[in-house]
């Protein structure tokens, strides 16, 4: 009787976790929406099929290439725990186990596969907005599929897959380093390949290129918050009341104070409050809570969000210096604040100490010794053979007509 | 026959078209256009960086109207357009040869 009971309880508790889990899955995937419309609304008109193009086909890609090769590549199994790369062989399918609560009381095989697979496109996706108006289409989506393919797996496995820097005790809870300083550093490399777009920079002034639809933005931003709730909320990996809804509570607290932090400086610091630095802050806040979503109390959360969200400002304001070029500040919210989220992972909450700090130092030194060289191999290698940017000439009228013959707005000026 | 051009602030364009119509002028033409003239441009603030906005935004109102209706005309536009500032625009006139309505081919003062 007892026993029976027992049982029934599991169950129960097995769907509902289940449930949440695939409910988290569903919001990771609005956030591609959220990408697709905020790296659309800060770039030019001209370009807006491009980039929608490479939004819509990144989701794709990465769905594809993680059944076939990228889940089992991230998560190959028990017997490689402790290493730097393990393949569980082609393909994904479930055993009668796999769909009971003995695979894992949180989720199923499937749940699992899809919840990590709606995850491994956003690396790409990152990419996409730094490299935008000037990269090639054919080179960008080879670019991609090898990124998504081969490195997001690859690093993801050091830490979620049981590898060393797991075994190291380097925490990321849902991937300040692991998604978004790994995206991030793909688009480093990127742009350092690319070089900005025409008419930037010129003669050591800075010409900015305003975005073509701010209300575009906001709505990518929103989504992107409310897909948080997945991507971090989802992270918990079980439907646990008291974890989920602290998470809940971090990654919205962080967003807020991010929000207000890059407002204040730019605020403050520049000239006028700008809304496309807020709203990188609201990121900037997201992306900085998601390593230790689960170990910080609200007022640390509330310090992390706010810092980040100062931090992105000046990133945005430095990159400009330097003249790196990046259209929607990617490599600001998803590099810059996706380190700053994993060290402080050991400044602040449940885990806080000099260990742990130099174990997230070492994480990120780790990701981006892998990373930042591979991703300059692949860069060099299309740049040699297919070439990485569009012709000047094509810059100019937009990659709406040269890489698709088509506009995002074709009644924007000629009506029949 | 005058064709009065007028660029106006924009905003201006709703209390300019009003007026207008009290006045019995029944037919215009407006497009949006940029330029700009004493006001030169203005400066845009993205991203911490400041740049010039050299092309104001401006609504260019045409008229056509009989001779003796022009001073009416500009009187109007100058009564509900001014502010005083730089950047009220800039009242153009010229003769019109011949009006046609295409419709019935109707032409000269009956075609306005």
């Amino acid at each position: 009787m007892e026993n029976q009971l027992t049982t029934e309880i599991t169950n129960n508790l097995f769907t509902i976790n289940n449930l949440w889990m695939m409910i988290a899955t569903a919001l990771v995937f609005i956030m591609h929406l959220g990408f697709a419309s905020l790296e659309a609304g800060l770039t030019q008109s001209k370009n807006t099929l491009n980039i929608l193009f490479k939004n819509s086909v990144i989701p794709a890609i990465g769905l594809l290439t993680y059944a076939f090769i990228g889940f089992n590549m991230m998560y190959p199994g028990e017997s490689y725990a402790g290493g730097l790369f393990g393949f569980a062989g082609f393909g994904v399918g479930a055993d009668a186990i796999g769909l009971t609560s003995r695979y894992n009381l949180g989720y199923t095989y499937w749940t699992d596969f899809l919840f990590q697979g709606m995850f491994a496109a956003t690396a790409a996706t990152i990419v996409s907005g730094a490299v935008a108006e000037r990269i090639k289409l054919s080179s960008f989506l080879i670019f991609a599929a090898i990124f998504v393919a081969f490195a997001y797996p690859i690093v993801g496995m050091w830490k979620w897959g049981g590898g060393f820097l797991d075994a190291l005790g380097f925490y990321d809870f849902a991937g300040s380093t692991l998604v978004h300083s790994v995206g991030g550093w793909g688009a480093l490399t990127g742009v350092l390949f690319l070089g900005p777009r025409a008419g930037k920079y010129v003669k050591g002034r800075i010409h900015p290129i305003p975005g073509h639809s701010i209300p575009l933005a906001v709505i990518g931003v929103f989504l992107l918050w409310l897909g948080w709730f997945g991507f971090n909320g989802g992270s918990v990996l079980s439907a646990d009341p008291g974890l989920v809804s602290l998470v809940f509570v971090t990654t919205s607290l962080a967003a807020s104070a991010g929000a207000i932090g890059a407002m204040t400086a730019s605020w403050t610091f520049l000239k006028n409050p700008d809304l496309t630095m807020t709203l990188n802050g609201i990121l900037a806040g997201l992306v900085g809570i998601t390593a230790g979503a689960d170990l910080m109390s609200p007022m640390e959360s509330i310090i992390i969000g706010f810092i980040a969200g100062v931090i992105v400002v000046f990133a945005v304001i430095l990159f400009d210096k330097i003249k790196l070029d990046d259209p929607v500040g990617a490599m600001s919210v998803h590099l810059v604040c996706g380190i700053f989220g994993t060290l402080a992972v050991g400044i602040w909450g449940e885990k806080a100490g000099l260990d742990q700090l130099w174990n997230q130092i070492i994480g990120v030194i780790s990701v981006a010794a892998f990373i930042l060289p591979f991703t300059a191999i692949v860069w060099f290698i299309l740049k040699k053979t297919m070439g990485l940017r569009v012709s000047e000439r094509e810059e100019y009228d937009g990659l709406d007509i040269g890489e698709h013959s088509m506009e995002a707005y074709p009644d924007f000026e000629k009506v029949s | 026959m005058k064709k009065i051009e007028s660029i106006i602030r924009p905003h201006k364009l709703e209390e300019l078209h009003t007026a207008l119509q009290e006045e019995g002028f029944y037919g215009l033409t407006v497009s949006e256009v940029r330029g700009y003239g004493r006001q030169k441009g203005h400066t845009e603030i993205y991203r911490g960086s400041e740049y010039d906005l050299q092309f104001v935004p401006k609504v260019k109102i045409e008229i056509v109207c009989a001779s003796d209706q022009c001073e009416t005309a500009i009187s109007i536009v100058l009564n509900t357009c001014r502010t005083g500032e730089i950047g009220d625009g800039k009242i153009f006139i010229s003769t019109i040869e011949d009006a046609i309505r295409i419709r019935t081919g109707e032409s000269g003062r009956e075609a306005l």
